[in-house]
């Protein structure tokens, strides 16, 4: 019986590596192999949430075009964005912090590995969760943002924002307790030496990232269990017949939503400082700053939510304050850019494409940051609210910010990740029709929204001034779209046509990711390293700094490397779950429009108690399990 | 890029600081981990709180606060709460010394206490229900059931853990440092102790002021 308290205690002192089969996989506790899936699972929800932009896009091509109707057109904008942010971006970010966070440093695996599994399984089902809704004629209609009182029991009694409610709760656990496993990997598993000065900047960022995650989550989880319970139960919370006020969820909602934002920049941010000074064979300049500026970015974004609610008329002083803050949070956000130009300046930049669309997250980010800092002046937001001007803004930091950087980062680790590097020229070529594509997509937006073209709307007439942007619009979707097509291929082929292996170093890097084989091995590190600087790696190949790059152990396995046993009570922990709250969607409430409220169900109660209290007792015998695996028998 | 660190080459990579117990911070991990998870607990407990409070007086109809409540049956209840934490915490210093039959009854104890403060809440309940106090009626019991109903759903978690971790210790199955696994669920349950300090004072206490 192991101790619940250490993954790598009492675990079998020997390393086989996990088996490559599909048992393997769906019972792996290997940080790299989770990261592995996240990959796979993000890039494919992206895709999904691609071909549902491409379809709104088609849908504005023309004015009252008829490609989708109104509903259909809802559905849409509601689920491109709610895959884009949740399923998307936060696990591709999440599938770098689980490779690389553990390598860059000097650690064998995260501190709990099989909570880490349990976080992937949980995102998975949670994805699939949301989007079976489709299957049920139930696709979320409500906006990312499901403001109330459109999604009470009565303007919304179907069930598809139960879907959307329940989908994102799901995915709130997965997502903290990934962020309690990062932030005690990183506070923790830090190899002897590196003190918290020489981590390096992405998981620096990474790290003000979990924080975000673990304290801004249980507030939209709050403000999502209300709103479940309105339409479950007829509670009243955002019913303003009984005295609710559905400003509250605007509240609870961007509270979380705000550092949200900064939960999909961020490690879009420490992915281009890293790659940035590798490719102008500088140190990051001022890196202590660039750090700083990501730790108050992450306190000042919990400060700054109300900005998204300045329409709504909380008064001069609430507006004043919240138009400081957002003002404010543009500095640290400026001086990072400010370092990265710094770092490239005067050092031998090597174009490569990891670098090229590092450079071009710096440029879009930026354009991105500048229309931002005009939402933050409450006079112009006013102007600007519901406009395609908005819709320009976060695309431009969402794609042009958090996509690029995702994109420079996958160029950049995928030989470490499999061991080839990817295709430059067809690499080139991609980033090429992406940049172009995407600007040719989101630019017009702005004038769009100057003109007064309002967002979510399904079509607009002819004859406005807005037929000449919007079909531009489309054709750069198509454009955008053929870039990210091409990166993807590359993705797919450069395996089969490497010819050569990428080594330990492809880059001539500086951290300690790089000091280890390519892929790494099971284990990652033979031995722990010892850490004397920020750039250990750079140190020892060009100052003459201690040795700390190693090789494989020879031979075959065992290798009494102490790591953790595979296990498949994650994965089954994860199904339980889902069945919780699959309960909680069949304890819907129907709405009655004789009292005009959502009333209680008795036979839904009764099959939601049904159907969450088996999972209930599962989940606890699982758990139960869990904490008392029995490592000594595999 | 073969250079091999000392040691490496014994195909056993271990020395002193491939210790299991090696951390950078010096604490264990769990708890740490546990830190981060009650930080979020601060935030979850912390909306339910705001919500409640900002409703405070808004309900458009009856029954309200004072109409129901019963301060001195709470209080009642509270002050058993708050006497779990001190057998929680005889618990932990019992199972640091690996005093393992005290900490058990200790454990116990506090199991038992929290049962009361479950049942207390449950009577409560009932006895609002019987007023007329619906989680559906008016947006006071709505709030109050939701902000309750979460506080007690932990302590009832806590109640099972604590069995559970007297039926393991009973059986020996824990082998890792006993200390720090009652200690984490110590914390727990102090963290739940001392959330109801603030839902008594907010929610019931300041109605009569």
């Amino acid at each position: 019986m192991s101790s619940i308290a250490a993954p790598h205690a009492d675990a079998h002192v020997e390393s086989h590596g996990e088996a490559d089969t599909l048992m393997g996989w769906l019972t792996t506790v290997d940080h790299k192999r989770i990261g592995k899936l996240y990959l796979y699972t993000s890039l494919t929800f992206f895709v999904l949430g691609g071909i549902e932009a491409l379809f709104i896009r088609v849908q504005l091509m023309m004015p009252n075009m008829h490609f989708v109707s109104a509903q259909t057109y809802n559905e849409l904008f509601t689920m491109h964005a709610t895959t884009m942010v949740f399923l998307a971006i936060m696990p591709m970010s999440a599938a770098f912090f689980n490779y690389v966070i553990p390598l860059q440093i000097g650690a064998r695996d995260v501190v709990f590995p099989r909570l880490n599994a349990f976080s992937y399984w949980v995102y998975l089902f949670g994805g699939l969760f949301i989007n079976s809704s489709f299957f049920f004629n139930a696709f979320p209609d409500g906006g990312w943002f499901g403001y109330a009182n459109l999604t009470s029991g009565k303007y919304s009694p179907g069930f598809s924002i139960s879907f959307w409610a329940i989908g994102l709760l799901i995915l709130g656990v997965s997502s903290m307790a990934a962020g309690v496993n990062f932030i005690t990997t990183i506070l923790n598993m830090r190899a002897p030496g590196m003190t918290m000065f020489r981590v390096p900047v992405f998981t620096w960022m990474s790290l003000v990232v979990q924080f975000l995650v673990v304290l801004s989550f249980p507030m939209v989880t709050v403000g999502l269990i209300l709103l479940v319970f309105d339409r479950n139960y007829g509670t009243n919370f955002y019913v303003p017949e009984t005295g609710g006020d559905p400003l509250l969820w605007q509240h609870l909602f961007w509270l979380f939503g705000h550092p949200e934002v900064y939960i999909l920049i961020l490690p879009a941010m420490g992915l281009v400082s890293e790659i940035l000074p590798t490719f102008a064979r500088k140190p990051l300049f001022g890196a202590p700053f660039v750090i700083f500026s990501g730790i108050l970015i992450g306190f000042i974004g919990f400060g700054v939510w109300s900005h998204h609610m300045f329409t709504v008329g909380l008064g001069p002083v609430a507006d004043s304050a919240f138009a400081s803050s957002t003002m404010l949070i543009s500095i640290p956000t400026a001086v990072k850019i400010f370092n990265w130009l710094a770092t490239m300046w005067g050092g031998k930049i090597r174009f490569t494409t990891a670098n090229l669309y590092a450079i071009s997250f710096v440029a879009m980010f930026t354009l991105g940051g500048l229309s931002g800092v005009m939402h933050a002046s409450p006079p112009i937001d006013l102007q600007h609210q519901d406009s395609y001007f908005v819709v320009a803004h976060f695309h431009y930091v969402l794609v042009g910010g958090s996509i690029l950087g995702l994109f420079a980062g996958m160029y950049f680790y995928w030989p470490k990740m499999f061991g080839y590097c990817l295709d430059e020229t067809l690499g080139k070529i991609g980033w090429a029709v992406m940049l172009f594509g995407f600007n040719l997509t989101f630019f017009p937006m702005h004038f769009l929204g100057v003109q007064g073209m309002p967002r979510r709307y399904y079509t607009y007439d002819a004859g406005v001034g807005l037929e000449l942007w919007n079909l531009v619009a489309t054709i750069g979707a198509f454009t955008l779209a053929t870039g990210i097509l091409i990166a993807l291929i590359n993705f797919i082929t450069s395996g089969r046509r490497a010819t050569q292996r990428a080594g330990a170093d492809p880059w001539d890097a500086a951290t300690l990711e790089w000091s280890i084989a390519s892929p790494p091995d099971h284990y990652n590190f033979a031995k722990l390293p010892r850490v004397h600087s920020d750039r250990p790696l750079w140190d020892e190949k060009h100052e003459g700094g201690p040795a700390v790059s190693q090789a494989k152990i020879a031979g075959p396995g065992p290798h009494h490397v102490p790591m953790p046993p595979p296990s498949y009570w994650p994965i089954i922990a994860a199904g339980f779950l889902i069945m919780i709250f699959t309960g909680f969607l069949l304890g819907k409430g129907h709405y009655d429009a004789g009292t005009g409220s959502v009333v209680f169900d008795h036979a839904a109660f009764i099959r939601q108690v049904v159907v969450t209290g088996i999972g209930a007792l599962g989940f606890f015998a699982t758990v139960l399990k869990w904490f008392g695996e029995d490592d000594s028998h595999r | 890029m073969a250079t091999a660190t000392p040691g490496h080459d014994s195909a056993h990579g271990h020395d002193e600081i491939d210790d299991h117990n090696y951390t950078s911070l010096g604490l264990d991990n769990v708890k740490l981990g546990f830190w981060c998870f009650l930080g979020s607990e601060c935030f979850f407990f912390g909306s339910l709180i705001g919500t409640y409070m900002s409703y405070r007086g808004k309900s458009l109809t009856g029954p309200y606060p004072v109409e129901v409540f019963s301060v001195h049956v709470t209080s009642i209840s509270t002050f058993l709460l708050l006497m779990s934490s001190v057998t929680m915490v005889l618990a932990v210093a019992a199972a640091k010394q690996n005093n393992v039959r005290p900490a058990q009854l200790w454990i116990l104890a506090t199991a038992a206490l929290g049962t009361c403060f479950v049942s207390f809440q449950g009577y409560e309940f009932t006895h609002f229900y019987e007023h007329n106090l619906t989680l559906q009626g008016n947006l006071f019991g709505s709030s109050f059931f939701t902000l309750t109903g979460f506080h007690g759903a932990h302590v009832t978690i806590g109640v099972i853990w604590l069995l559970t971790l007297t039926f393991w210790l009973q059986k020996g199955w824990i082998t890792g440092d006993k200390g720090t696994i009652v200690e984490v669920a110590g914390l727990y349950w102090h963290f739940v102790d001392i959330v109801w300090i603030v839902i008594f004072t907010l929610v019931y206490l300041m109605e009569y002021t």
